[in-house]
């Protein structure tokens, strides 16, 4: 009964708060809409210049090929390379495409014309994928080239047997599908991570802390009934984000509800008492606000977010074994694109799982009455 | 001047005596540099590979052998059958599948989750696999791309948005909230000098941090600095102008700490993501690619990263030493009218 009361009060807390209600509604859906259009790491609009030293139709064709490809587009035509270096130094240009004198005459020969790529590299994954993509089209060029019954060169073709590629779960590599996961679990961090850590320690800035140090209520009720209130506002605003997410980019889970709403309530838990020790450790707002901050970053730059967790060196990988972030962004991506079903996110499970516990009990140790 | 001296030394003991604060100063560039150095990369390693052999013939064989041998593949395990693959897939224990049929046709099953790396997957893969005459490509600056090069110019710019703005404007507010400003106006000291005061700390830290940050970046993770270091360090300090110009502007908007912290948060997150930091601006939307010319992180970021790696000259990044200059002026001449006012 007094845990019911509790609970009651906390809401009331939360709900009378003018700005709080109005960003549990608005920043899901704002955050779902902005993001994913924003934040691809997709590499397109590549803009190159050309150096063709040939002149000659199949040169000619190499370059309209590019130009209309959707990866690049056309800089400029500069005259030598020297030319084409000023717009890369200058930031204009990203890739220079040197086609060497008597490329067609040397590919009528079966020599194989050269053709000479610079890649201004400071990006290495711009200049990676460049790189393959540059190399799909001159090689399918090739291949067209080679293969055209009246094209000179179709006789000394052998042609080789590429192996055919199909991507799985996401066919159309598209970015937005393998952001929206993610977004979810950025916006639950800023919400229910970050309210939690500021909540005990604006009660101390108050002075209100003093009512509840006075009561019988004991260390685990005044933790639960905070926490309550948070995991029903992460619950509603995942259902928010996912309905945004569905209605704005049309992008719906691929697997099912039970497998997000299990993972999804762990995650709220742990971190959500995450902020609680953080707020319960603090003495200012301001202090809580840039702990959770410096804590906020390295679970960003450490979840495999931005860039995939199996790129990362041994020693980093083992850290990220103690990211939550990572144990959700993970799963969430593997209902959402693959379909994963609850008893392929089992490990992912047990691990939240743990995660809840202890952080539970540290944060209901970590709560002292007396000062 | 003796005054405005004492001035800065209060401001510097206020600041000091925050330890915890202090601390996170101090030690968070130094994690976000050793971070972006050492494990954010997003190059691709170790690719699990799952086998499905249905040939079995030599040829078959010195495939499996040739991508097993490359530095990018490891073949993890052998399937039997397809719905193997699918749950493999599924668990996320491998990210590729290499299946070749009774006739040798090799056929790629790539996870498509993340689509660079399953792009840069399939580019490799197809490298080993056709034994193709690979395209002759130069990295020009970064031959070995790696990604800290791309990343130190650009922690710098978010270290310092973060440090200038939100601390300028919370410690110039956090003044006003407590009542202390109006003692700080009632000295005989011009209120453009305590303001300015206010400031020299951040300035003095920020370049704490730079030479920190630079001093890692080139000894330690072995980042070049390819162009002028006076360049480069002229570019810096106009840019921690106009941040702490952004920060001035901020604090004389607002009343409350939390409202200062509120409205810096506001200018911190789009410098991450218009900044072109981490996300490419050429990649967004057609309409949203015009925001990112208000960002000064943007113009700094751009100019750092052509100054310091790949070492161009300073005629080059012009521009930027414009936009960054107006920036200045129009942020300080608005905060200085606004101040006024309040006086």
């Amino acid at each position: 009964m007094r845990l019911i009361c509790l609970i009651e009060k906390e809401f009331k807390q939360m709900m009378r708060n003018i700005i709080l209600p109005v960003v549990f509604v608005l920043l899901p859906v704002a955050l779902m809409n902005l993001v994913p259009r924003v934040a691809t790491q997709e590499v397109k609009n590549l803009r190159i210049s050309v150096v063709d030293n040939d002149r000659s139709p199949a040169s000619r064709r190499i370059v309209e090929r590019l130009a209309a490809s959707t990866y690049f587009t056309l800089n400029d035509y500069s005259s030598s390379y020297r030319e084409a270096e000023q717009y890369l130094k200058s930031g204009e240009s990203d890739f220079i495409v040197e086609i060497a004198p008597h490329y067609e005459r040397d590919m009528v020969r079966g020599e194989g014309g050269d053709i000479l790529i610079s890649a201004n590299a400071v990006n290495g994954v711009k200049a990676g994928l460049g790189q393959v993509y540059l190399q799909q089209i001159i090689n399918s060029s090739l291949n067209t080239e080679r293969s055209t019954p009246n094209s000179p060169h179709s006789t000394l073709l052998t042609q080789h047997s590429t192996p055919n590629t199909r991507f799985l779960f996401n066919p159309h590599l598209d970015y937005k599908l393998y952001m929206v996961p993610a977004i979810i679990s950025l916006l639950l961090i800023l919400t229910v991570g970050f309210l939690p850590a500021l909540n005990i320690v604006g009660e101390k800035e108050k002075g209100t802390i003093e009512q509840i140090n006075v009561t019988p209520i004991g260390r685990f009720e005044f933790i639960f009934s905070k926490m309550i209130p948070y995991w029903c506002v992460g619950i509603i605003m995942l259902f928010l984000a996912m309905g945004a997410a569905k209605g704005i980019h049309g992008i719906a889970p691929a697997g099912g509800i039970p497998a997000i709403l299990a993972v999804t309530s762990l995650f709220i838990l742990v971190v959500s008492c995450l902020g609680f020790i953080v707020s319960n450790y603090s003495d200012t707002i301001q202090q809580a606000a840039l702990v959770m901050f410096f804590f906020l970053v390295i679970f960003l730059l450490l979840s495999g977010l931005l860039t995939p967790v199996t790129s990362m060196p041994q020693w980093a990988q083992t850290i990220t074994e103690f990211n939550p972030m990572r144990y959700y962004i993970e799963p969430m991506r593997m209902v959402y694109i693959k379909g994963s079903d609850l008893s392929e996110l089992m490990p992912y499970l047990r691990r939240l799982t743990l995660m809840a516990a202890v952080l539970w009990a540290w944060a209901i140790i970590s709560y002292r009455k007396s000062q | 001047m003796k005054r405005f001296i004492e001035f800065v030394h209060k401001e510097f003991l206020q600041i000091f005596r925050d330890t915890r604060t202090m601390l996170i100063l101090l030690v968070m560039p130094l994690v976000l540099v050793l971070l972006f150095g050492y494990a954010i990369t997003t190059e691709v390693k170790d690719t699990r590979v799952a086998v499905f052999d249905l040939s079995k013939s030599q040829k078959s064989q010195r495939i499996i052998q040739r991508l097993d041998a490359n530095k990018y593949f490891h073949i993890a395990v052998t399937a039997n059958n397809y719905d193997e693959l699918q749950s493999l897939f599924r668990s996320n224990k491998i990210d590729m599948a290499l299946c070749i049929d009774d006739d040798d046709n090799v056929q790629l099953l790539i996870d498509g989750m993340e689509p660079n790396q399953a792009n840069m997957r399939s580019g490799y893969a197809m490298g080993v696999i056709t034994q193709h005459s690979t395209l002759n490509t130069r990295f020009l600056y970064n031959p070995q791309s790696k990604s800290e090069y791309n990343f130190v110019p650009a922690i710098i710019g978010m270290i310092v948005m973060l440090l200038c703005t939100l601390m300028t404007s919370i410690s110039i507010v956090r003044e006003k909230e407590t009542g202390t400003m109006e003692v700080l106006l009632a000295s005989p000291l011009p209120p453009v000098y305590i303001i300015i005061a206010k400031l020299v700390p951040y300035f003095v830290i920020s370049i704490a941090n730079l030479v920190t940050i630079l001093l890692l970046a080139v000894f330690v993770l072995g980042v070049p600095m390819a162009g002028s270091l006076p360049g480069f360090i002229a570019l810096s300090l106009l840019y921690i102008l106009v941040a702490l110009a952004l920060g001035l502007l901020i604090s004389t908007c607002v009343n409350s700490q939390l409202a200062a912290m509120l409205l810096s948060l506001l200018t911190i997150v789009p410098t991450v993501y218009f900044s072109g930091m981490v996300f490419p601006i050429e990649s967004m939307p057609e309409a949203l690619q015009n925001i990112p010319g208000f960002i000064p992180a943007r113009w700094y970021m751009d100019a750092a990263r052509r100054l310091m790696i790949q070492g161009v000259e300073m005629h080059y990044v012009a521009k930027n030493f414009a936009v960054l200059a107006l920036m200045l002026v129009v942020l300080l001449a608005v905060s200085l009218s606004l101040y006024k006012k309040r006086l």
